[in-house]
């Protein structure tokens, strides 16, 4: 019987932890659904590029307000991180507070763990009223209705939550400590948590160690829940913002890829050599290349990895020209929209042993329209814009090729502007003998 | 306005068994467009007044391909490119100077990776560089009192990093530079790229270019520069929509250096 809390402890951290890999290895599979690109390059600018995003949050401090309290949610996060440590050696050997030898240096630990937890708790009453009161316009949008709302919301009531039970647990830590209960050695600073005590006076040394038991477990539990709560939410930006800005996209941002496949074919129409009778030499059992993205298969995994990475912040469509004067186009929506059908795709998987059959959807009409995609300037606002290095505009041209090269359905003007190009080299009718008239107009 | 222009094609350098300085690719707007034309010729005014012994392709230019690839079609992009690139490499091009943004980005990066390398500077680069090296020198105070505001091409600033070089040319000028809520890496887009420029725009509440102008009066300006000749177009617009087209004027830099000197 001794042991039953650490045997009830040890099993829900394997729960928590194993529930947590298999999502893991879900998102893993999704992912790599996705074309393979090759990324290997500038690996030097690439870990640049991450500390300086994901780690220092260089971009999230464009917009002062959220950018501070996001950061002061974020650097919590991570410290409070030593806390679970030691809360998950202590609740595997049943000991308590284990990495109090450390003195000194452990009342500076848990002091600032405590500063943090009330600076989190005011950022997250922040952004609580950013989202629901003020309703900054970006959080309003179309897209945000039903549960990408709920999901922001939630996020902010679990870390309230947490934090509220950590001060709980120390206060009453702190008051079990002053009346000398037994395992309640003298450690810790609690600068914050001392202003909770009054709250449970009287309560008798028995009552105390429950509340500080309740909130230990609930404060652990509700850690581990949050793990896996993650892969069904746009917090799974807290880990993957770091893979997501490492492949970000580190060429000029006004350069497109040129399709190999395209280049190919170009190559051998005008090689007046090429036989144009002669069989396909290699693989020519192998599938017609599909020009362009119609579905979640035809982007390349770094463009998927994207879509599970975007936090629905807005930040993109806020800075959306289409967006900004009413179209429909709104690239927060291309996102989630990818990780939505994506999603779908997996789910189809998962009910078939891992293979997709088609549900007669795709990515294209389904859930994106030619008419968002054709709003697009191209002008990279987007991409400027997103704290954690997304592309959105890379997908909406790999689905306009394919609206183009698949199925011939631009609108009927650009039809007009490439025949042109076609035709006389300019996306004019003009002839290309006149190309040098304006030197003497 | 038809003094002469001093302007050559490679076909002629060929046959005097030279090469120029530099490319000058003029783009199918520049070469088509009325408006864009008079960029065309107050740029070369400048090459000029500088002694650039510059070549144009002439007729045998022909479309980088940027609007079709931007519109998704890859295949013409690709086409366009390879014929283009063969006709650079059989003048062994090494140089290139344009004042469209699209074909400067275009040349500049996608080319490459399909056999076309070349230095590729924008023309308000390449005419800060001839002030630089004394070459061209920029006098008077013609402008002095008029407040010119620079909407950056997303193509030349937030997409190639270019904000500098057209600031210093006005900034020459002796003009009053102001700067809009917007500018540089936050420019808001003129409404023309990624093929907008040739088509309707989709259903909205505005449409981009006027909320750009919008943006580009606001700070009360006697110009509006630009250093894209749709940027140009659509700001143009967006003044008469605004019905300011007898207060403010729409012109490349380009231009402005051009008039400053009374070229
Ligand atoms: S690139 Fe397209 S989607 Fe992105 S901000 Fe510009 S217009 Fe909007
Ligand atoms: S793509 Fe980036 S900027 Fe846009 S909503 Fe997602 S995270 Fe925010």
């Amino acid at each position: 019987m001794e042991y039953l809390p650490n045997i009830i402890f040890a099993v829900a951290l394997i729960a928590g932890i194993g529930f947590f890999v298999r999502n893991v290895k879900k998102l893993t599979r999704n992912i790599k659904l996705g074309r393979d690109v090759d990324v290997s390059d500038n690996k030097a600018q690439r870990w640049k590029n991450m500390a300086k995003i994901a780690l220092g949050q260089t971009k999230m401090v464009v917009r002062p307000i959220a950018g501070i309290m996001h950061v002061i949610v974020y650097v919590g996060f991570i410290i409070i991180n030593i806390e679970v440590l030691e809360i998950i050696l202590d609740g595997l050997f049943g000991t308590h507070r284990l990495f109090s030898p450390l003195g000194p240096v452990y009342d500076l630990l848990i002091g600032s763990f405590e500063i943090l937890a009330l600076l989190v708790i005011v950022a997250v009453v922040v952004f609580w009223i950013r989202r629901n009161i003020i309703r900054i316009q970006r959080f309003i949008k179309p897209e945000m209705k039903g549960w990408p709302k709920t999901d922001g919301n939630m996020i902010l009531y679990i870390e309230f939550v947490l934090m509220v039970l950590f001060l709980t647990m120390n206060a009453a830590d702190f008051q079990l400590q002053q009346l000398g209960a037994e395992h309640y050695k003298q450690a810790g600073a609690f600068p914050v948590s001392q202003f909770i005590v009054p709250l449970l006076d009287g309560l008798s040394e028995s009552s105390l160690i429950l509340v500080e038991r309740t909130a230990w477990w609930l404060h652990i539990l509700g850690i581990l829940a949050f793990l896996n709560y993650l892969y069904y939410s746009k917090h799974l930006h807290i880990l993957l913002a770091f893979p997501n800005t490492y492949y970000g996209k580190i060429k000029p941002q006004g350069q497109f890829n040129n399709l190999e496949s395209v280049t190919k074919e170009v190559k051998l129409m005008m090689d007046p050599d090429a036989d144009p009778y002669a069989a396909p030499a290699e693989d020519s059992t192998a599938e017609p290349e599909k020009f362009g993205a119609s579905d979640v298969m035809d982007l390349n995994w770094v463009q998927l990895l994207n879509a599970y990475t975007c936090t629905e912040c807005g930040r993109c469509t806020a800075e959306c020209p289409a967006n900004q004067t009413g179209k429909k186009l709104s690239p927060r929506k291309i996102m989630m929209d990818t990780r939505d059908r994506l999603e779908e795709v997996g789910k189809i998987m998962d009910a078939n042993k891992g293979e997709f059959f088609s549900d007669g959807k795709q990515l294209l009409n389904d859930y994106i329209t030619p008419e968002e995609l054709w709003a697009c300037t191209t002008c990279n606002a987007c991409v400027q814009a997103c704290p954690v290095s997304i592309d959105p505009l890379s997908i909406i041209v790999e689905m306009r090729r394919y609206l183009v090269m698949e199925q011939s359905a631009a609108p009927t003007e650009l039809n007009n502007m490439m025949s042109n190009i076609e035709n006389n080299g300019a996306p004019w009718p003009y002839n290309q003998m006149d190309r040098l008239n304006w030197v003497n107009e | 306005m038809s003094e002469q222009l001093k302007v050559k094609t490679m076909q002629e350098f060929m046959a005097e068994g030279k090469q120029p300085e530099i490319l000058f690719w003029v783009g199918s707007a520049g070469s088509f467009d009325d408006r864009a034309k008079k960029i065309s010729r107050a740029f070369v005014k400048l090459l000029n007044k500088a002694d650039v012994d510059f070549a144009v392709l002439g007729t045998e230019e022909s479309s980088t391909g940027d609007v079709a690839k931007r519109a998704g079609n890859e295949f013409l992009f690709q086409m366009q490119a390879m014929m283009n690139i063969e006709v650079l490499n059989g003048y062994e091009i090494k140089r290139i100077v344009t004042c469209d943004p699209h074909s400067f980005n275009t040349l500049k990066n996608e080319y490459p990776s399909l056999g076309g390398n070349y230095d590729v500077v924008h023309h308000t680069q390449y005419l800060k560089e001839l002030i630089d090296n004394g070459r061209l020198t920029i006098t008077g105070d013609g402008y002095k009192g008029k407040r010119i505001t620079f909407h950056d091409p997303c193509y030349l600033g937030r997409a190639n990093s270019v904000f500098d070089a057209p600031r210093e040319l006005l900034a020459k000028t002796n003009a009053e530079l102001v700067e809009m809520k917007r500018h540089k890496k936050t420019a808001l887009c003129c409404g023309a790229g990624g093929a907008q420029m040739f088509k309707e725009p989709e259903k909205g509440d505005m449409d981009v270019n006027v909320l750009r102008t919008k943006g580009a009066l606001e700070t009360n300006p006697n110009i509006i520069a630009t250093g894209c000749p749709y940027c140009n177009t659509m700001m143009t617009d967006g003044i008469k929509a605004h019905e300011k087209e007898d207060s403010v004027t729409v012109l490349d830099v380009a231009e402005v250096l051009a008039n400053s000197q009374g070229l």
